[in-house]
C-alpha cells in the first residue's frame, strides 16, 4: 500500500507570521500541464494594507543594521536555499514546466544571485557614495541610503529567479518590502517565503502575498506610506502600468517601471536593480579651528 | 542606610552658593562639563560586561547583589497584603536557607509604608517611599512636599524623589535645584534618592548634568528610573552617573549613592553592574549604603544563581518564593 | 570591600597543537629544508611546537605551485566562483573562531578578550568583505586582471589579521599567494592552511612558508612573484623597497608609526582617556598605529593625566587565556629587550617613568603599562617605535602647535583627535600627515576601511575598496 502524503497549506507571509488571507479566499494555482497543484492564499487589499504596516514597522531596525550584517543575513538566505535546492527545484519543475535540469540551473542562478547581492550591502556606498571637493572650507559627503518601504510586484513567469532578482536589490540596501508573486506561479514564493523565515531575516521585513498584481497594485501603488514600487510584476500590460504610475505620483513614488516583456532574468544584473531605490543624501560640515 | 553622611565639605558650600545664584551661572556650570561621547561610553558599558565572574568572585557578587536590592513594587493594585509579603521576602529572601542575607529596602508608594514598617520592625531593613507625585513629578510644589513629609512621619527612613523633567529639559535648573533641596529638606533624617528618569532626558550629556544638579542640591543618591519608561536603567547610562558621583568625591570629598532601576532582571545583568561599580568609580561603592538595585524579579534569580552555586544545578522558579 | 575577579581561564581544550608542523605547499604539509626552529608561549615560555623552516627551495616550490595554481585554476575562474570559496572561508573561520582565538592567544600572548573579540571576528570580516568584490571588480575602478603570484610577509603582532588582510583580497582579485608568518606566531597560518583544505580551495591557491628573515628574504626576492606585500618594520620595508628596485614586482609595504594621540581641552575627556589606554595598551601596545604619543593641551593635563593613571591601576596584566585579562604578555624576549632599553633611555634622558601597580608573572615576558611624562621631542623615546606598553606624553599649547608636533616624525601612519568641536576635527585631520586618523576613537579597524601610512609608515593601502589596487592591473 502506497502511503497518502501530507500536503502543504501555502499561506502568505506578513510581519514573519503566515497567515492566511483576511478575506478568507483562495484560488486554485495549476501546475505547467494545466492539472490542480494546490490552492493559495488570494490577498486582498487588506492583506497588502497590514503588509505595508508591518513593512514600515521593520524599516528602522533593518535600515538600521550594519551593511556587513544585512550582507551576512543575505547570504544565509542563499545557504538555505542551497539546503533545499532539491525542493525548489521541484517548484520550479511543477510551476514553469521546466526539465529538472533546466529547473536546476534556474535554483543555481538563483542562489548565486544572491550571494551576488550580498555582497553589495557594504559595497555600494562605496562605489555611489564620495567625497565632494566644494570650492569652501567646507566637508561633504554623499551617500546612499533607502528610500524605505518598497512595494514589488514580482514577475509573471519567472517564479523563483525573477522573484529573487527583485527582491534582493531591493532589501540588501535596507529597505523593507511588499511583495504581490506571480499570480499563476506563486508556489515557489511561498517555499522563499518560508526560507525567509528561517534565515535570520527579521519579520516584516520582506511581506510575500500571493495574488493578482492587477488587483493589489492599485492599493499598492496608492498607498501613501509605500515609497516606491516596481512594476516588473505588470510587463507587457502598458495600460496597467501607466494607471500605476499615474496612482504612485500621488506620493511622488519612486518608481521602477514595467518593461515591454520580461527580462532575461539569467543576465548579471547592473546597479539600478539597487539605486533605483535609492536616495542620496550629502552632508555638508566646516572644517576650522 | 546606616553610614553617616560625611558633614559637608566648605568649599562644596562655596561652590553651590557660586552656580546657584541665578539660572544663568547654573546652566554655564552644568554645560561646562565634558560632554560624554556616547559611541565610547556605550563601548566602555560594553567592554566591562564582557568580565567572566567566577566561583569565588560570583558567590562574592551574588550575596552583595541581594544586599543591594531595593525591592520594589509600585503598581495601582499593590495591597497591604501585597506589600507585607514583600516585607517578609525582603527580610527573608530564601526561607530554606539562613545564610541569605535580606535585601537593602522595601520601596513602595508612601500610602503603604505604615504596612510595611509593621511586619519590617527594626530588622534593619530600609523602607523607602516614592515621593513628590511619582512617577511623572507633575504636582504643584506644596503637594511634592507634602506627599514627602507624610512618607517620612509613616515610617519611611528613605525617599525616591522624581525630578521635574519638564522643567530640566526646558532649562529652568534652578528650580529642579530648588525643588530637590527643598524635598531634602522635607526630608529631615530620612535619606534622598533623586530619580532622572533617564529615559526622557535620553542623552548622556543631560545624565551628567542632572547628576551633578542632584549632587550640589543635597542628593544622598541619584537613580536613573522610575521603572515605569522605557529604557529604564541601562549599563552606560549607570556608567555615566557612577562617573559622577566618582568626579564629585574628587572634587568635594563628599560621597553619592547610586541607584539603576527597572529592567535590571537577571543575576548576570547585576553582575554587570558590579563591575562598571568596581571599575569605574572604584570599590568604595561596593556596598549597600552607595549602591542599590531598584527591582523585583532581580532577586529570585539572584536566588536562584545562588543556589545553582551551594547544589551545582540548575535549579527552577517553582523552588523560590512568589510574592 | 573588595572585588576580587576569581581566574576565568578560556580552556585551551579547543586546540590541538600537535609536536611538529611542516610547510604547506601546492594543498599539503612538507618537511622544510631548513633546521626547524621552535615556536613558544610568551606568556610561559613553554615550548609549543617545531615549526619547519623553509629554505630557498622550498620557497622555489611554493611559488611554482602558487604559479601553477594560478595559470591552471585560479585565474581561470569566474570571479563569482572565486567569491564562493572565500564566503567558504569566512564561515569556517566564524565556525572555528574560538578554537583559533584560544590559538591566537596561545602563541602570540595576547588578551583572549581581544584574539576573541576583535582579531578573529575582524578576520572573518575581512574573508567575507573581499567574497564580495571578486564577482565586481569592474566596479572597483582598478582594471579586473589580477597580477600573478603574490609574496607576502607578515608580523607576528596580529598573526591571523594581518593574514587576512593579505591573503583575501589577493585572492579576491584573482592573484594566488605564498605567505610567510612571522617566525614567533606561525601556528593560526597552519590552521589556516587547514581551514582551506577544509574550503576544497584548489591546491596551492594559497602556500604557507614558515621561517625567520632569510625565508622573508627568498620570497621577496624569488623572480617567480609578481607581487611583493609585506607588513612590519620600517628598516625591512626600505629593504624590501631596495631588493626590488629595477624588477616588475608591485609592492605594497605597511610599516612603523609613532602616532600622535591629540586631546584637546574641551575633549569628551572620559572617553578620551578610554581612548589614550585603547591607543597604547590594546594588544600589549604590539600595534604599528599604536597612539604612543599623547599630544595633550596643556591646560588640561593635569587632570587628564590623573585620569589616565588611576584608569591605568585598573588595567588587569596576566594571563592571555584568563578572560578578563586586559594586557598579556610580550611577544618574545626580544622584543622585551627592545621596549625595556628604549625605557631606560626614557629615564636616563629624564622622563619621568610611571607603570600601573601591578604583579606580573615570574615566567614569560612581561611589561607593565608604563607613560613617561615630561617627554619633549627630543626625547628618543618620543621618536622611536618602542611597539610595546609604553606611552610617550607631550603638551602643546595651540591648535598649530599639537599638528607641527604631530607631523614632526619620519612616519605618518595614525593620528587621534579628540574634542566635541566637529569642524576641529576636520581641520586638524586636514592637517595631519598621516594615513588613518581616528576622532574621538582610536585604533578601529573595519574591513571595508582603508588602512596605510603617508612618509615612512609605507605606501599602499589595505582594506576597502582601496585595497582591491594593490591586486589589480
Amino acid at each position: 500500500m502506497t502511503r497518502l502524503d501530507v500536503r502543504k497549506t501555502y499561506k502568505l507571509y506578513i510581519d514573519g507570521a503566515f497567515p492566511r488571507s483576511e478575506s478568507g479566499h483562495s484560488y486554485q494555482v495549476s501546475d505547467a500541464a494545466g492539472r490542480f497543484a494546490a490552492n493559495a492564499a488570494l490577498a486582498s487589499r487588506k492583506d497588502a494594507r497590514d503588509a505595508v504596516v508591518a513593512a514600515r514597522k521593520a524599516f528602522g531596525g533593518w535600515s538600521g543594521r550594519t551593511a556587513y550584517n544585512r550582507a551576512q543575513v543575505l547570504y544565509r538566505v542563499a545557504e538555505i536555499m542551497e539546503d533545499r535546492r532539491p525542493q525548489f527545484t521541484d517548484a520550479v519543475v511543477l510551476a514553469e514546466g521546466a526539465s529538472a535540469g533546466q529547473a536546476g540551473r534556474i535554483v543555481d542562478t538563483a542562489i548565486d544571485r544572491l550571494v551576488w547581492y550580498a555582497g553589495w550591502a557594504d559595497k555600494l556606498t562605496q562605489v555611489l557614495g564620495n567625497a565632494n571637493p566644494v570650492a569652501g572650507p567646507y566637508f561633504n559627503l554623499s551617500t546612499p541610503e533607502p528610500t524605505g518601504v518598497v512595494a514589488v510586484l514580482a514577475p509573471q513567469e519567472s517564479s523563483l529567479l525573477g522573484l529573487v532578482s527583485v527582491v534582493a536589490p531591493v532589501i540588501v540596501t535596507g529597505n523593507t518590502t511588499v511583495v504581490v508573486s506571480s499570480f499563476a506561479r506563486p508556489l515557489p514564493a511561498v517555499t522563499l517565503a518560508e526560507v525567509l523565515a528561517t534565515s535570520d531575516v527579521p519579520g516584516g521585513v520582506v511581506n510575500l502575498l500571493t495574488g493578482d498584481a492587477a488587483s493589489i497594485g492599485p492599493w499598492l501603488a496608492a498607498h501613501m506610506d509605500v515609497n516606491a514600487i516596481d512594476l516588473t510584476g505588470v510587463a507587457g500590460r502598458p495600460d496597467l502600468a501607466t494607471q500605476l504610475e499615474v496612482a504612485a505620483a500621488d506620493n511622488l513614488k519612486r518608481v521602477r517601471r514595467a518593461p515591454s516583456a520580461e527580462p532575461d532574468w539569467a543576465a548579471e544584473p547592473e546597479l539600478d536593480t539597487m539605486t533605483d531605490f535609492l536616495e542620496t543624501k550629502t552632508v555638508w560640515h566646516p572644517i576650522g579651528l | 542606610m546606616t553610614a553617616t553622611s560625611p558633614t559637608r565639605a566648605a568649599d562644596l558650600d562655596g561652590v553651590v552658593s557660586d552656580v546657584t545664584r541665578s539660572d544663568a551661572t547654573l546652566r554655564r556650570f552644568l554645560h561646562g562639563l565634558p560632554g560624554v561621547d556616547q559611541v565610547g561610553a556605550e563601548a566602555r558599558a560594553a567592554g566591562l560586561g564582557t568580565r567572566s565572574i567566577k566561583t569565588t568572585a560570583k558567590a562574592f557578587a551574588l550575596d552583595l547583589a541581594i544586599r543591594m536590592v531595593d525591592l520594589t513594587t509600585l503598581e495601582g493594585q499593590d495591597t497591604p497584603g501585597k506589600v507585607r509579603a514583600l516585607a517578609a521576602k525582603a527580610m527573608r529572601p530564601d526561607p530554606a536557607d539562613p545564610t541569605c542575607p535580606s535585601t537593602a529596602a522595601v520601596c513602595v508608594y508612601p500610602d503603604m509604608v505604615a504596612d510595611v514598617k509593621q511586619v519590617l520592625g527594626d530588622s534593619g531593613v530600609h523602607i523607602a517611599a516614592v515621593a513628590t507625585a511619582f512617577p511623572s513629578g507633575r504636582a504643584a510644589m506644596d503637594i511634592k512636599l507634602a506627599d514627602t513629609r507624610d512618607a517620612v512621619e509613616a515610617g519611611a527612613d528613605e525617599i525616591d524623589m522624581v525630578i521635574d523633567r519638564g522643567a530640566f529639559l526646558a532649562g529652568r535648573y534652578l528650580q529642579v535645584f530648588e525643588e530637590i533641596a527643598a524635598v531634602r529638606a522635607a526630608c529631615g533624617d530620612a535619606h534622598l534618592k533623586v530619580i532622572f528618569e533617564t529615559g526622557e532626558l535620553q542623552t548622556y550629556d543631560n545624565v551628567r548634568r542632572a547628576s551633578w544638579l542632584a549632587m550640589l542640591a543635597g542628593a544622598h543618591f541619584i537613580k536613573t528610573s522610575t521603572g515605569k519608561v522605557q529604557p529604564a536603567a541601562t549599563l552606560p547610562v549607570t556608567l555615566v552617573m557612577l562617573e559622577a558621583v566618582r568626579d564629585f568625591r574628587e572634587t568635594t570629598g563628599q560621597m553619592v549613592g547610586v541607584k539603576p532601576a527597572g529592567g535590571i532582571r537577571t543575576a548576570k545583568d547585576a553582575i554587570k553592574y558590579l563591575v562598571v561599580v568596581n571599575e569605574v568609580a572604584g570599590s568604595d561603592w561596593l556596598d549597600p549604603d552607595w549602591f542599590r538595585f531598584g527591582a523585583s524579579t532581580l532577586l529570585n534569580d539572584l536566588l536562584m544563581q545562588r543556589t545553582k552555586m551551594t547544589t551545582g544545578r540548575y535549579s527552577g522558579p517553582d523552588y523560590f518564593t512568589l510574592d | 570591600m573588595v572585588f576580587e575577579y576569581a581566574p576565568a581561564p578560556e580552556s585551551r581544550s579547543i586546540v590541538d597543537i600537535k609536536p611538529s608542523y611542516g610547510l604547506f605547499i601546492g594543498g599539503e604539509f612538507v618537511d622544510g629544508g631548513g633546521t626547524s626552529f621552535k615556536t613558544v608561549n610568551p606568556a610561559t615560555e613553554e615550548v609549543l611546537a617545531e615549526v619547519a623552516e623553509a629554505d630557498s627551495d622550498d620557497v622555489d616550490r611554493a611559488v611554482k605551485a602558487a604559479r601553477k595554481a594560478y595559470d591552471k585554476v585560479w585565474s581561470k575562474l569566474s570571479g563569482a566562483e572565486r567569491a564562493k570559496y572565500l564566503y567558504r572561508i569566512a564561515r569556517i573561520i566564524q565556525e572555528r573562531s574560538r578554537e583559533l582565538a584560544v590559538l591566537e592567544s596561545i602563541d602570540n600572548g595576547k588578551p583572549i578578550k581581544e584574539s576573541r573579540d576583535v582579531d578573529v571576528p575582524l578576520v572573518a570580516a575581512h574573508f567575507f568583505y573581499y567574497a564580495g568584490w571578486a564577482d565586481k571588480l569592474a566596479y572597483a575602478g582598478f582594471g579586473t586582471t589580477p597580477l600573478g603570484v603574490a609574496g607576502q610577509v607578515i608580523p607576528w603582532n596580529f598573526p591571523l589579521l594581518m593574514l587576512a588582510w593579505k591573503i583575501a583580497p589577493a585572492l579576491a582579485c584573482g592573484n594566488t599567494v605564498v605567505l610567510k608568518p612571522a617566525e614567533t606566531t606561525p601556528l593560526t597560518a597552519l590552521l589556516f592552511a587547514e581551514i582551506c583544505q577544509q574550503a576544497d580551495l584548489p591546491p596551492g591557491v594559497v602556500n604557507i612558508v614558515t621561517g625567520a628573515g632569510a625565508t622573508g628574504q627568498a620570497l621577496v626576492e624569488h623572480e617567480g612573484i609578481d607581487k611583493v606585500a609585506f607588513t612590519g618594520s620600517t628598516d625591512v620595508g626600505k629593504a624590501i623597497a631596495r631588493a626590488v628596485a629595477g624588477t616588475e614586482k608591485r609592492v605594497t609595504l605597511e610599516l612603523g608609526g609613532k602616532a600622535a594621540n591629540i586631546v584637546f581641552d574641551d575633549a569628551p575627556i572620559d572617553q578620551a582617556v578610554e581612548g589614550i589606554v585603547n591607543g597604547i595598551f590594546f594588544n600589549q601596545g604590539h600595534v604599528c598605529c599604536a597612539g604612543s604619543r599623547l599630544l595633550v593641551q596643556e591646560n588640561v593635563a593635569d587632570e587628564v593625566l590623573a585620569r589616565l593613571k588611576r584608569r591605568m591601576a585598573t588595567l588587569r596584566v596576566g594571563d592571555p587565556l584568563d578572560k578578563n585579562t586586559d594586557v598579556g604578555a610580550i611577544n618574545s624576549a626580544a622584543q622585551l629587550a627592545r621596549i625595556r632599553e628604549l625605557s631606560e633611555i626614557g629615564a636616563a634622558e629624564g622622563a619621568e617613568a610611571w607603570s600601573a601597580p601591578c604583579d606580573l608573572p615570574t615566567q614569560g615576558y612581561w611589561f607593565a603599562p608604563t607613560v613617561f611624562t615630561g617627554v619633549t621631542q627630543a626625547h628618543r623615546i618620543a621618536r622611536e617605535e618602542i611597539f610595546g606598553p609604553v606611552l610617550s606624553v607631550l603638551t602643546f599649547r595651540t591648535p598649530a602647535e599639537a599638528v607641527e608636533k604631530a607631523n614632526n616624525t619620519p612616519y605618518g601612519l595614525s593620528a587621534g583627535v579628540w574634542t566635541e568641536k566637529g569642524s576641529r576635527i576636520l581641520k586638524i585631520a586636514d592637517k595631519l600627515r598621516a594615513g588613518v586618523v581616528w576622532a574621538n576613537t582610536f585604533n578601529k579597524f573595519d574591513p571595508t576601511s582603508p588602512f596605510g601610512g603617508y612618509k615612512e609608515s609605507g605606501y599602499g593601502r589595505e582594506g576597502g575598496r582601496h585595497g582591491l589596487e594593490a591586486y589589480l592591473r
